[in-house]
């Protein structure tokens, strides 16, 4: 269990950040129902958890926040991806890409492409 | 850079006491309403709905305290929670505090004190740019041992032109007077190559230094005068440049005056207090050119090229030596084994005090360590006073690393404490411990506490802290809850390992106050043995005084010039000292006559009918004295005559030996009437008249330096040596706080240009040579001191701790009847035992550390049986007085009051 979400720590912030790129300006919850929607029933958010996150990405300089009205005027912290989280979101996007693609490699050989 | 950012408003967030908590929450409720709505519109019940939403949302309480902890720093805010814990422990027991706090003060204190002598002599001996650039050039001859020889100008020019230097400066270094001012001053002066100052990487302060062109054949006449010297004898006159000084009655005018704080990087304090600077001149008008073999330069330093290792250096010079060596073979005979070393500049500097500095250190680090065994003594006994405690907070879930944390924040309080103390002790007693240091140390003047001493402080008491809080709250954390608790109200007991640890460190405190102890006993017997050495002379009733004659450039004005003319000057001054009041005897002789207190600059010897190996010949001692000196100074004779008074300008050379001269020279014949001679070349032969007993006139240490002295009445141009200062010795019932003044007036009024300086009793003087060895053996012994204390403080804390822990146990045992003086006599042995112990790893201890400073010592061997079995017994019978008192409390234990309060 622990290991688990250990692995998803890396990740998740990866996921916080293209959400909110792709969103715009988002509160955490939308955030939350976005992650889950995409990964569809695979994976099971610990909703809680994610805040932690936001509140470390804001420290980090990667996020701002605010307090603001939504849809159906209720009151929401907005989070929006700044110019650091933008650039952290593209540093990470081709890290990302990158290691994929080598463990894809990697799946692919063979035993008789080593020889 | 994230990170730091993220830090950065943690900190901020932790310093203005911010608080997420709120936002949190507000955002958890709009989240869980979020949810809730989501699942009634999927069809849930309201409650359901509710809860669905919180399963969903995961463990809030869990939530919330990471979110706290991301919003705040976690760890400072234990730490600063531990502090403020530990404040509150140890005003609750001040006694503890306070002598905890006070060993550590006195422990860090004079460690940091030590360290700052060590900072400023041997962590930065010189303040000039890229100092690791900076060698003495120091040339020995092995095959006819000689070392420092002194080089040639061609050598010089040779050096320069190798490549492995920037710059290379030749320095001779000696005296001049000052005339035309207030009162005739001799002043420590220095004649210098013009690469000196850009070699050492300085600006003069005003004016400017010499230019090349300054370096002309002939005499000089520019100088630079020292900052001192500026603002002593001219007032800090801004206009000093270009205006004129009279200097052994030549002419010279200023050019210069140098930084405030520059001292010359020379070996001797004299060297380093140069006031004076002139270019060298080389090829002056009445001297020869300079010549390959003609070695006048007395001493050179060098800038090795940047980048350039020593080693590589080195190298480079043994092939330039090989290769001189086989282009001149007439100047560099294959006998003598001429060879240049490229000495560190600082080496030379400090390389003599560095064995007793680094001893010292030593010696108050352990100081420090065992004051840091006896506080975790002291923090192991309040342990077991806190035991119930510790077990408590530790069965209400406290984790085992925050308890450690805990009491290792408390052991650090104590020592910074300490540490703080100590150095507010050190700043109020500075100026009193500045006076306990020789003057001989040199950069003593630079000695301060600075940023690295107060660094070095609070390292000191951080790892010190660590030391004697670790051992002790590593074992609290390990307690045995169960049996801690159950243990009602006595404390906890005898946890066997508690003790044990308690004995470890007693034995080991013991064995560093031994190690300490018999370092002290060995310096004390070397110092002893040197203070009660034989001198060979007499210093009581004493004193001499200096003057210094003027040697001007142009012969014509040396009033002092011939023979005849100093003699006459002599005979006046002994005629005008017999006049003062309570002299009986007065002598007069040349610099190197005055004992212990010069620098010993042997001269060449031949002797006749001898060969000489290799163009070489040997080096001795040589002074010249009028007649009374012998007498004067209580040296007996032994054989042939002293001088008289008929050994006059007219009359043959004579010469005086000691036993030691005739012994290496004439071994098996008689040195009577033989003839030697002694000096540079051109030296005239003199007969040996007579033989004195052996003196330790050139050093305390050494007995029998070969030393021949020559009639002063005789001495002429070519003689000894060319520097004129003269010691006038005064013998009777003196006034010293008088007589110098008395000496200058009767000194000045056969010429009022004539400085008189440098007035000292010969019993100070005698004294003053033992200075560095008094303050090594004051020192150390006071550490040792120090330490004893503490060994027998700890001797008697751990022995009533044991005793205390059993009077359970003496009680039962005296229930039955066991005799009282048994009881004692168990108690002494426990005492005892942990002395053996001790005394088994000290003497071990000694051993090595012994052997390190043989150095040292003087007369005794480093396994001196003596001092070690001594200072054993001495140590021993401290431990068991130590025990005696706790032993005396376990032998009046009352059996029924013992048992009873079980």
């Amino acid at each position: 269990m622990k290991e688990k979400s250990e692995v998803l720590q890396g990740t998740l912030a990866l996921m916080v950040l293209k959400t909110l790129d792709v969103l715009g300006r988002q509160h955490g919850y939308g955030i939350a129902r976005r992650i889950e929607q995409i990964s569809g029933d695979i994976l099971a958010l610990n909703q809680g958890s994610l805040y932690l996150l936001l509140l470390r990405l804001e420290h980090e300089g990667s996020i701002v926040s605010q307090w603001g009205a939504s849809e159906n005027n209720r009151r929401a912290r907005f989070y929006r991806l700044t110019a650091t989280g933008r650039k952290q979101l593209e540093a990470e996007t081709r890290d990302w890409n990158q290691t994929a693609a080598i463990i894809t490699r990697f799946f692919e050989v063979k035993a008789e492409d080593l020889t | 850079m994230r990170f730091l950012r993220r830090f950065l408003v943690r900190l901020k967030k932790f310093a203005t006491d911010w608080q997420d908590e709120k936002r949190l929450r507000e955002e958890m409720e709009e989240h869980l309403a979020r949810q809730t709505d989501e699942n009634l519109r999927a069809g849930m019940g309201p409650a359901e709905a509710r809860r669905q939403a919180v399963l969903k949302f995961g463990a809030v309480q869990a939530v919330r305290e990471k979110y706290h902890a991301e919003g705040g720093l976690p760890l400072l805010e234990n730490l600063l929670q531990d502090v403020r814990y530990a404040q509150r422990m140890l005003l609750k027991s001040p006694g503890f505090a306070a002598i905890a706090i006070l060993t550590m003060a006195l422990g860090i204190g004079a460690t940091s004190a030590i360290f700052s002598v060590v900072d400023a002599t041997l962590l930065h001996p010189l303040s000039y740019p890229e100092p690791n650039e900076l060698v003495r050039i120091e040339v020995d001859q092995p095959g006819v041992g000689a070392r420092n020889v002194s080089i040639s100008v061609p050598e010089w020019k040779d050096l320069e032109r190798s490549g492995i230097f920037e710059f290379v400066a030749p320095i001779t270094s000696g005296s001049t007077n000052l005339t035309g001012t207030a009162q005739p001053v001799r002043i420590a002066y220095e004649g210098v190559g013009p690469s000196y100052l850009a070699l050492l990487g300085v600006k003069p302060e005003l004016g400017r230094w010499f230019d090349p062109h300054d370096q002309t054949p002939g005499f000089n006449l520019e100088v630079v005068i020292s900052d001192g010297l500026w603002k002593r004898v001219f007032d800090a006159d801004s206009r000093i440049v270009g205006k004129n000084l009279r200097l052994d009655n030549d002419l010279f005018h200023v050019v210069g005056v140098m930084p405030p704080g520059f001292h010359d990087p020379g070996r001797t304090e004299e060297e380093r207090n140069t006031e004076i600077w002139a270019a060298l001149g080389f090829a002056g008008d009445n001297r020869p050119p300079p010549l390959r073999g003609t070695r006048g330069i007395q001493q050179a330093i060098a800038r090795m090229k940047p980048g350039l290792s020593l080693a590589a250096a080195q190298s480079q010079m043994d092939a330039l030596a090989a290769s001189l060596q086989k282009q001149f073979p007439a100047d560099y005979p294959a006998v003598s084994g001429w060879k240049v070393r490229l000495v560190p500049l600082k080496e030379s500097l400090v390389g003599n005090v560095r064995q007793p500095l680094m001893l010292l250190l030593g010696a108050v680090g352990l100081v420090l360590l065992i004051g840091c065994v006896n506080v975790a003594n002291l923090v192991l006994a309040r342990a077991s006073a806190r035991g119930r405690e510790i077990a408590v907070r530790q069965a209400l879930g406290a984790a085992r690393s925050r308890l450690v944390g805990q009491l290792l924040t408390e052991s650090l309080l104590l020592s910074l404490l300490g540490g703080l103390a100590g150095i507010v002790i050190l700043l109020a007693t500075k100026g009193l411990l500045l006076r306990m240091v020789p003057d001989s140390l040199p950069r003593l003047g630079d000695i301060s506490i600075n940023w690295s001493v107060l660094l070095f402080a609070l390292g000191a008491s951080v790892v010190a802290g660590v030391i004697f809080g670790l051992a002790p709250a590593l074992q609290a954390s390990r307690l045995d809850l169960a049996h801690t608790l159950k243990a009602e109200g006595r404390g906890t007991t005898g946890s066997g390992e508690r003790a044990r640890t308690r004995r470890v460190l007693v034995v080991t405190e013991f064995a560093l106050s031994l190690v300490l102890m018999i370092a002290a006993g060995l310096l004390l017997r070397s110092f002893w043995d040197l203070f009660n050495v034989r001198l060979g002379f007499d210093p009581q009733n004493t004193i001499a005084v200096r003057t210094w004659l003027p040697n001007p450039n142009d012969p014509k004005t040396d009033i002092y010039g011939s023979t005849a003319q100093e003699a006459q000057l002599l005979r006046e001054m002994l005629r005008r000292g017999k006049t003062l009041p309570g002299v009986n005897e007065v002598a007069v002789g040349s610099r190197e006559s005055m004992p212990l207190n010069h620098n010993r600059r042997p001269v060449p010897l031949i002797l006749e009918g001898r060969e000489i190996r290799g163009n070489q010949p040997p080096l001795v001692e040589a002074s010249s004295a009028t007649p009374e000196y012998f007498h004067l100074l209580g040296m007996p004779l032994l054989r042939g005559r002293l001088f008289s008074d008929q050994d006059n300008e007219n009359a043959p050379l004579v010469a005086v030996v000691n036993q030691a001269f005739a012994r290496t020279y004439w071994p098996d014949g008689d040195p009577l009437g033989k003839r030697v001679k002694v000096g540079r070349r051109g030296a005239s032969w003199t007969t040996v008249v007579g033989v004195i007993a052996d003196a330790r006139t050139e050093s305390l240490e050494e007995n029998s330096v070969p030393k021949i002295y020559k009639c002063f009445f005789q001495q002429s141009d070519t003689d000894v040596n060319s520097h004129k200062e003269l010691v006038i010795f005064l013998r009777g019932r003196l006034d010293p706080a008088r007589i110098p003044d008395e000496a200058r007036v009767a000194v000045q009024s056969i010429n009022p240009e004539l400085p008189v300086f440098g007035a000292a009793t010969l019993t100070d003087v005698v004294s003053r040579s033992l200075s560095q060895r008094r303050f090594s053996m004051e020192m150390v012994l006071l550490f040792a001191l120090t330490a004893l204390l503490l060994a027998g403080l700890g001797i008697y804390g751990t022995i009533s701790y044991l005793v205390s822990e059993r009077t359970h146990e003496i009680g039962i045992r005296l229930a039955f009847g066991a005799n009282r003086s048994e009881i004692m006599r168990m108690i002494l042995r426990q005492g005892l035992e942990l002395a053996t112990a001790g005394a088994v790893v000290g003497l071990v201890g000694a051993l090595i550390v012994s052997r390190l400073m043989t150095g040292l010592l003087y007369g005794v061997s480093p396994t001196d049986p003596l001092t070690f079995i001594g200072v054993t017994l001495v140590l021993t019978a401290v431990a068991l007085a130590a025990s005696y008192i706790p032993a005396m409390r376990a032998m009046r234990v009352d059996p029924i009051a013992a048992l009873r309060y079980e």
